[in-house]
């Protein structure tokens, strides 16, 4: 993992818990108490309403596929070798919708439908970070 | 609300002295070049000017290179479309007094920059973009244009593309600054290389080196000036997000905002335009921006796009200068659209000049498709 050469996230106090949670296998949300909004991503004060009155949930991990890229050419020089990824935004069950890498699906058109089912997947790329990610869903 | 509608003209736009591949400058030696050069198209100099606007770089680092002192300074930076939303703060600003002779400047070098340019780490994109490769704009781009495809079918959406690729390079034939001059045939774009899909390498801008300036003075000033004012006649700006997973609608620019806005200031529609310039930094841009503009429906841009209409002898002349995507990139683009909007209402185009043109839209989009500024630009 030492030779991980991909850029690694700059964590802030906001979202620490986020990645923590990360590197346990979970993917947790923000959720407003006021509005009832939940949120991608997390900030302490709920950005529809801006109320201080904020949770963390677990989210289910599930989602559809709302939108995707296969990346031929990689945009910095760490990502010309990792070609090709597929980008990707997920619809979570929960409503934000976040970016990702869809993994564990063959990279072509006919494998890869927006709308489809998806499931989060954990890539633990360092010893410090682990990445969500999501496959099809089982 | 007043509306400010014609009470500022736009009186001198110009490219830096090269353009495309300069290893040779910097990026503020673009924004030196040109100053100088929009400053001698308007019969002013330097010193007549109170109001200064750029961004990427911050206004005294810029201001001081270039010798200018301001006594009113806007740093409005929203990516590429920036230098647009500056002409509707140039307005404001000379109505309210606060300046008479308004600079805006911009230099980039995209291509040949001795060091790189970069982002914040600490902002979100560095969280929860970076990492899963979700950098710069082909792969963001991409991805709003695939949800475009699957909401309005994937083969119209793709000949839409191919036409406006196909009309911009038309265009760009005819312009002699322009980069890529060579002709591009509808299979010339099809063959072209996977960037990021549903993008071919022919979807993409170029990456230049460039700069380009605009000065902007009330219109009682720009009367007594040599070349004849070109008025702004509407201006409206927005941004909703940032990164592409805040976007509320994949397909849906804030030109959704900005071009219903812009016009009804200026008291025309959609139909009285005769050149429109939208930032073209991808063939989806283009497509989705006349689409939230209002020139069609949603969905509708296949249709409203088919058989060359865009291109030279069409009926919807559009990025007459090749665009973004034959002429110049170099990173934030949105002044050259307005460089050429003025150019052609002026007739100073040669060989691509449109017949007798009277009013311009001008959209740049800035960012993820997260700011866009339009302005109505028309002459007498
Ligand atoms: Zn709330």
């Amino acid at each position: 993992m030492a030779d991980y050469k991909l850029p690694l996230p700059t964590k802030q106090p906001e979202s620490d818990f986020y990645w923590e949670k990360a590197q346990a296998h979970e993917l947790w949300l923000r959720k407003c108490n006021t509005c009832g909004d939940a949120y991608f991503y997390p900030r302490d004060i709920c950005p529809k309403c801006y109320s201080n009155d904020v949770s963390w949930i677990q989210a289910s991990g599930k989602g559809t596929l709302h939108a995707y890229s296969i990346v031929e050419r990689g945009p910095i020089p760490p990502f010309r070798d990792a070609v090709p990824y597929v980008a990707a935004l997920i619809d979570l069950d929960e409503g934000p919708r976040m970016p990702t890498n869809l993994v564990g699906v063959e990279f072509d058109d006919e494998h890869i439908k927006i709308g489809m089912a998806v499931e989060v997947t954990f890539d633990e790329v360092t010893d410090e970070v682990t990445l969500p990610k999501f496959k099809p869903a089982s | 609300m007043a509306n400010l509608s014609k009470t500022a003209a736009i009186v001198g736009v110009a490219e830096s002295d090269e353009i495309g591949i300069v290893p040779g400058k910097s990026a503020l030696m673009m924004h030196m070049e040109a100053a100088r050069n929009a400053l001698a198209d308007a019969a002013l100099t330097k010193d007549d000017v109170d109001g200064f606007f750029t961004a990427g770089y911050w206004n005294y680092d810029v201001a001081e290179f270039l010798g200018i002192k301001p006594t009113y300074t806007d740093s409005t930076s929203v990516g590429g479309s920036s230098f647009v939303i500056h002409v509707a703060h140039a307005i404001a600003a000379i109505n309210a007094g606060y300046c008479e002779v308004a600079l805006i400047t911009h230099g980039q070098m995209g291509r040949s920059a001795r060091a790189p340019y970069g982002r914040d780490p600490n902002l979100p994109s560095a969280q929860y973009d970076s990492p899963y490769g979700i950098i710069g704009p082909p792969v963001n781009y991409a991805m709003a244009a695939s949800r475009y495809m699957h909401q309005y079918g994937e083969e119209r959406t793709r000949q839409a593309l191919a036409e406006i690729a196909v009309s911009t390079r038309k265009w760009a034939q005819m312009n002699p600054k322009a980069m890529m001059r060579d002709p591009m045939t509808f299979d010339d774009y099809h063959n072209s290389r996977w960037i990021a899909r549903p993008f071919h390498l022919l979807d993409c801008c170029l990456v230049t080196d460039a700069g380009a300036a605009v000065v902007v003075t009330s219109a009682e000033r720009a009367k007594t000036l040599p070349k004849a004012p070109v008025y702004v006649l509407g201006a409206a700006e927005h941004h909703d997000h940032s990164l592409i997973h805040q976007m509320p609608d994949l397909t849906v620019t804030p030109a959704a905002i900005t071009g219903p806005a812009a016009l009804a200031m200026a008291g025309v529609t959609h139909k009285d335009i005769d050149l429109t310039m939208i930032y073209d930094s991808f063939t989806y841009t283009v497509l989705a921006t006349l689409e939230s503009l209002g020139f069609c429906g949603p969905g509708e841009g296949p249709d409203f796009l088919a058989n060359q209409r865009s291109a030279p002898g069409g009926d919807w002349p559009l990025n007459t200068s090749g665009g973004g995507l034959s002429y110049t990139h170099p990173g934030m683009y949105g002044i050259f659209l307005i460089v050429e909007a003025v150019r052609q209402l002026r007739g100073e185009t040669g060989e691509r000049q449109l017949k007798d043109p009277k009013l311009s839209l001008v959209n740049g989009t800035g960012g993820l498709l997260s700011s866009t500024g339009t302005i109505i630009l028309g002459v007498d």
